[in-house]
């Protein structure tokens, strides 16, 4: 066998490897869009459920994941970026930043059910905020620090180091540097961590389950003390507790999730794109 | 060269007296760990002159450069004994304000290292941060420090292209401007034109001539010949130590100690 052969057989190995990563990928989003888009129509998405959820829309559980996430990135943004500029700009290599680093990548290995055990242990009964969108968004929010934290803080370690003696050698503090300069050139490593995150919360089931969900709700939260539909945990509820539910339905429920979770992704990859071609090095 | 825009630069609010050094080192020790990079250095820095730190790779001369704007402090590690006075005032003294001191001393880099912003936002950055000038007076600022470093006829018409896609000299003498908008008494430059080709390393060795009339310069630099030509006072270092500091001429053409006379006649280095 000659090296060229050799070549094409690994060629074609890969290449086919390759296919069958995205494979599932192309097949589920063909078989919901399939099966799922007949169910789409106005009132689909802008009515509440009705007879017993067979009929009507999904309007109340789409409103509620949406709040569900708001509060989630609302909270765990914040604490995640500034505990990522506190890691990468100000605490040095000691006991107490391993420690913290250490809890941060186990935490992200935490399964996301436990999440949904410990929000309800601590948001809904010690804190007594109930199931609720504060409820359900704080578990989510714990759920998502980690990648935020390690996503901004490699967005942060990624701004070259000359650009902070830079700053520093023209009289600029330590702090108005992270600010105008090194923030600011971190913004789209931050928004790829977030945009992870936002699609994770939105499609979690298990961590709103015990903290925020309900089973069916006619009407719109009223406060973030509400509880919520939310589209994974209804998507949960029709296939697996209402009988007789048209397939189109469940589908379609899905393919609603799906294109929501697309539109921020898309949304959030065209506003990375836009930072990152004014801002280069 | 001479450009009517350079005079309108002020200087510093404290103008340093004529007689009084710039810049006092006082039996300078520093270490990195457990290494000794200078070793008992002292001199004294005249103001409105150019000075020059000659000697081979690795002999302390970027360490002392960094050592008058403190900014070896970012290294972990490091550990300073003697005093260093720059203006006047103990820069190592408990109650010293490192940013007011990097607002006196300005530094200049190896590489040519602007921000990744437009020209006009790269000279107006620290106005911007210490929001010192706004609207008409930042143009005014702009223009002012892009016309001390000879760009602004150039680059006037593109202020909103991105600094990076000026060429090497261009972005040297921006980071140059850049830092004259922090007006600055002394300027450090730290070997500024070795990634520079001849052309541009004489325009901004003719750039150093027109700022020392109102600016204190200390480069630090392996060209001796550099050195030579544009530096009134140069001290030669070797292994941590400053060997001889004296006026440039005398360096050059009557050096007191053997080891400075051979590195100038290239017998290492």
């Amino acid at each position: 066998m000659t090296s060229v052969t050799k070549q094409k057989i690994a060629f074609t190995i890969l290449g086919g490897i390759t296919v069958l990563v995205a494979l599932p990928v192309l097949l589920i989003v063909g078989v919901i869009v399939k099966h799922g888009l007949g169910a789409i129509s106005w009132e689909f998405l802008s009515t509440a459920p009705s007879d017993g959820m067979r009929e009507g829309g999904i309007f109340p559980a789409i409103v509620g994941t949406c709040c569900l996430v708001v509060t989630a990135v609302v909270v765990a943004v914040p604490l995640g970026v500034f505990a990522a500029i506190f890691l990468n700009e100000y605490a040095g290599d000691n006991w107490l930043t391993r420690l913290v680093r250490l809890a941060i990548i186990n935490l992200a290995g935490v399964p996301s059910v436990v999440y949904g055990l410990f929000g309800l242990g601590l948001f809904v009964v010690v804190l007594k905020f109930g199931a609720s969108i504060l409820a359900g968004g704080l578990t989510l929010a714990l759920m998502n620090l980690p990648v935020i934290v390690t996503a901004s803080k490699e967005a942060l370690d990624a701004v070259p180091q000359t650009f902070r003696e830079v700053s520093l050698s023209l009289g600029v503090s330590k702090w108005k540097t992270i600010r105008h300069l090194v923030l600011p050139n971190a913004i789209p490593g931050i928004l790829t961590g977030i945009i992870l995150e936002v699609s994770r919360a939105a499609g979690e089931t298990a961590p709103i389950l015990f903290t925020a969900a309900a089973f069916y709700l006619p009407g719109l939260p009223q406060s973030i003390f509400s509880q919520v539909m939310a589209l994974p945990s209804h998507l949960y509820a029709i296939s697996t507790q209402v009988p007789n539910i048209s397939l189109e339905t469940r589908y379609g429920t899905a393919l609603v999730l799906l294109a929501l979770v697309f539109i921020v992704n898309s949304f959030a990859i065209f506003l990375r794109a836009r930072l990152r071609a004014k801002r280069r090095w | 060269m001479s450009d009517p825009a350079v005079s309108t630069i002020p200087p510093g609010d404290l103008p340093i007296p004529s007689d009084q050094p710039a810049v006092e080192v006082d039996q300078l020790n520093f270490f990195y760990g457990d290494f000794q990079a200078l070793k008992d250095i002292s001199l004294s820095v005249e103001p409105r002159r150019i000075t020059a730190l000659i000697g081979p790779s690795g002999c302390g001369k970027s360490t002392l450069l960094r050592s008058l704007n403190r900014m070896n402090d970012l290294i972990p590690g490091v550990r300073v004994e003697g005093t260093v006075k720059v203006l006047g005032s103990d820069i190592y003294a408990p109650e010293a304000d490192l940013v007011a001191l990097r607002t006196k001393v300005g530094m200049v880099f190896q590489r040519p290292n602007p921000f990744p912003l437009s020209v006009y936002e790269n000279v107006a950055f620290a106005a911007r941060v210490h929001k010192t000038a706004r609207g008409a007076a930042m143009d005014e600022l702009v223009e002012r420090c892009l016309a001390s470093v000879f760009l602004w006829d150039d680059l006037k018409r593109n202020l909103r292209k991105s600094a990076l896609d000026l060429s090497l000299e261009q972005q040297q003498r921006l980071c140059i401007a850049r830092l004259l908008a922090v007006v600055p008494d002394l300027l450090l430059m730290d070997e500024p034109c070795s990634t520079l080709d001849p052309a541009a390393t004489q325009g901004l060795e003719d750039l150093m001539g027109e700022l020392a009339k109102q600016y204190t310069i200390v480069i630090v630099t392996h060209n001796m010949q550099q050195a030579a030509r544009v530096s009134q006072d140069c001290g030669f270092m070797l292994l941590g130590e400053l060997v001889e500091f004296d006026k440039t001429e005398n360096i050059f053409e009557n050096p007191q100690d053997p080891r400075t006379d051979d590195y100038i006649r290239g017998r290492y280095g």
